[in-house]
């Protein structure tokens, strides 16, 4: 369904993916976690084709993408939605106009039955009564989950959520974490999450994957993951500052001298 | 002098290759202004924007211009007994070059930054990449509406900077000179014809292409947070006003010889 393969990409200074192989089944729910700054949503962006690689392909459903006409990759995309990790709301528009947009181009719909659409998945991601108010009257977490019921309006087959739970208290992450479950159980959808929230990955993920030094350095199941024995992914899921893995700008020897 | 050369070289390949990403900006709006349907919608709010929203400073600065212009060249003009002409001057300047040129220097800083702005915020909080993954070209959705509105409004603003600079010239020859208000509008009518007119709308034409297409350059690859859109918005205006100046020449001595 989707295939990473071999990608390269740097922005100038050093690579941030370097030789990246991920390959994701239909109906799956996988999870990559990874360091701040690792190169998660530059993942997603290669997956959606908004960013193209240095070297490498990225098959969606067995086509490359990354050599494929503007108006095709364009087609292709209508199979995805994506939650950006600051939503991405556009500010012109209000919160149903926003959820709509995907829907806008369909001719049998008109703007009443885009609004009742839009509402209908505010409900589903818990908010009532907002959708009528501009992006900028809303607080973070209700931003994240409007972008989270534009990502689904249009119902596609494959979701990419950076972040869906960051910056929202338990229970509301709990609740998006339920309705992510549910996406997959109930329409079958393909999905790719990016996440810090350990305890989100667990529940969410059909396997996880640990991005690091611009690969992928392991995948499992949950249960494979809290049992592993590899030092980089246990430092990570532990939550660990001293390890193997190394975070720039941060001391080696953490024993400072404080005389 | 070596490093004067180095400077010089660098700064002459940085602007090459920032013309040539415009060039490249606009081959792709052109492309895509060609496939219909339009974004109607988007392309009548920009046209007010650009247009209705420019014109009471576009007012204020013709009548001003056209006001002064005919106090300077009445009093001058009086030395060698030539008063009579101010009409002419007035409307030829007008028409042909400080109509278009003022109106495309005040929208470049109105509408030319908003836009610049607006693109560039767009891009750094990511609603750009929002609208490629809800399968909607960017190029079409934000740019293609702001080129039509520029190049359409640009010269409708332009009609009536002349106009209302006329009338200011006509403000200050007959009200405070006392001169023959027959005069000033025979004047104004003989020596003008109607291609004086049109070039002149021409140039607004291009200059509102040219100040649309350098705004949403300037917006469209904005990068580097608030900062980031901040230079972009004052680079639109330095690089539009520019280009109306300098390109006002070319135009002229293409249009008007
Ligand atoms: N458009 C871009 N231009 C330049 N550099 C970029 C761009 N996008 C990402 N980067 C760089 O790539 C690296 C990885 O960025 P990315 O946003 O993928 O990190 P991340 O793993 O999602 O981190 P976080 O968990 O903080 O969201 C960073 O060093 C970032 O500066
Ligand atoms: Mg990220």
């Amino acid at each position: 369904m989707i295939k990473l393969e071999g990608l390269f990409k740097s922005f100038g200074k050093g690579g941030v993916l370097k030789g990246l192989d991920l390959e994701v089944e239909k109906g799956e729910s996988r999870v990559i976690i990874g360091g701040s700054g690792s190169g998660k949503s530059v993942i997603l962006k290669h997956i959606i084709g908004i960013m193209k690689p240095d070297k490498g392909h990225v098959f969606i459903d067995g086509v490359d993408i990354t050599v494929m006409k503007e108006s095709s990759l364009y087609e292709t995309r209508k199979k995805f939605g994506m939650l950006f990790q600051m939503a991405a709301l556009f500010d012109s528009m209000n919160v149903w106009e926003n959820i709509g947009f995907g829907l806008r181009r369909r001719r049998d719909l008109r703007p009443a039955d885009i609004k009742e659409i839009a509402v209908d998945k505010l409900k589903m991601v818990g908010l009532v009564d907002v959708e009528n108010l501009m992006p900028s009257e809303l607080s973070g977490g209700m931003k994240k989950r409007v972008g989270l019921a534009r990502a689904i309006a249009y119902e596609p087959e494959i979701l990419l959520y950076d972040e869906p739970t960051t910056g929202l208290d338990p229970i509301t992450a709990d609740a998006i974490n339920d309705l992510i479950v549910e996406m997959r159980e109930k329409l079958r959808v393909t999905s790719v999450a990016i996440t810090h929230d350990m305890s989100s990955a667990y529940k969410i993920a059909g396997r996880i994957s640990m991005l690091y030094d611009g690969k992928i350095i392991g995948t499992g199941t949950p249960e494979e993951i809290r049992g592993t024995d590899n030092p980089y992914i246990r430092q990570f899921i532990t939550g660990s500052a001293t390890g193997p893995i190394k975070i720039e700008g941060v001391s080696d020897d953490r024993n400072i001298d404080r005389n | 002098m070596i490093k004067l050369i180095e400077t010089l070289g660098r700064t002459l390949i940085g602007f090459s290759g920032e013309l040539g990403r415009i060039v490249l900006l606009l081959l792709a709006t052109v492309r895509q202004a060609l496939m219909p349907p339009l974004e109607l919608r988007n392309t009548f709010y920009q046209m007010l924007e650009i247009g209705v929203r420019s014109l009471p400073v576009v007012v204020v600065t013709a009548i001003f211009t056209g006001m002064v212009f005919a106090l300077q060249t009445y009093t001058g003009f009086k030395r060698f007994g030539a008063e009579s002409v101010v009409g002419t001057v007035v409307a030829l300047s007008m028409t042909r070059e400080l109509g278009p040129v003022l109106t495309g220097l005040i929208v470049a800083g109105r509408a030319g930054a908003a836009m610049a702005a607006e693109l560039g915020t767009m891009r750094v909080t990511e609603q750009i990449d929002a609208l490629e993954t809800l399968a909607t070209n960017p190029v079409r959705y934000l740019i293609v509406p702001r080129f039509f509105a520029g190049m359409i409004m640009l010269p409708a603003v332009t009609i009536v900077a002349d106009i209302i600079g006329i009338i200011g010239g006509y403000i200050v020859t007959v009200g405070l000179f006392k001169t023959s208000s027959v005069v000033y509008w025979k004047r104004t009518w003989d020596f003008l014809v109607a291609s004086d007119i049109y070039n002149g709308l021409i140039k607004a034409c291009f200059f509102g292409a040219s100040i649309a297409i350098i705004s949403c350059y300037k917006g469209f690859y904005t990068s580097g947070g608030a900062e980031g859109v901040g230079k972009a918005t004052t680079g639109a205006v330095v690089l539009s006003s520019m280009t109306i100046l300098i390109s006002d020449y070319f135009l002229s001595n293409w249009l008007f010889r």
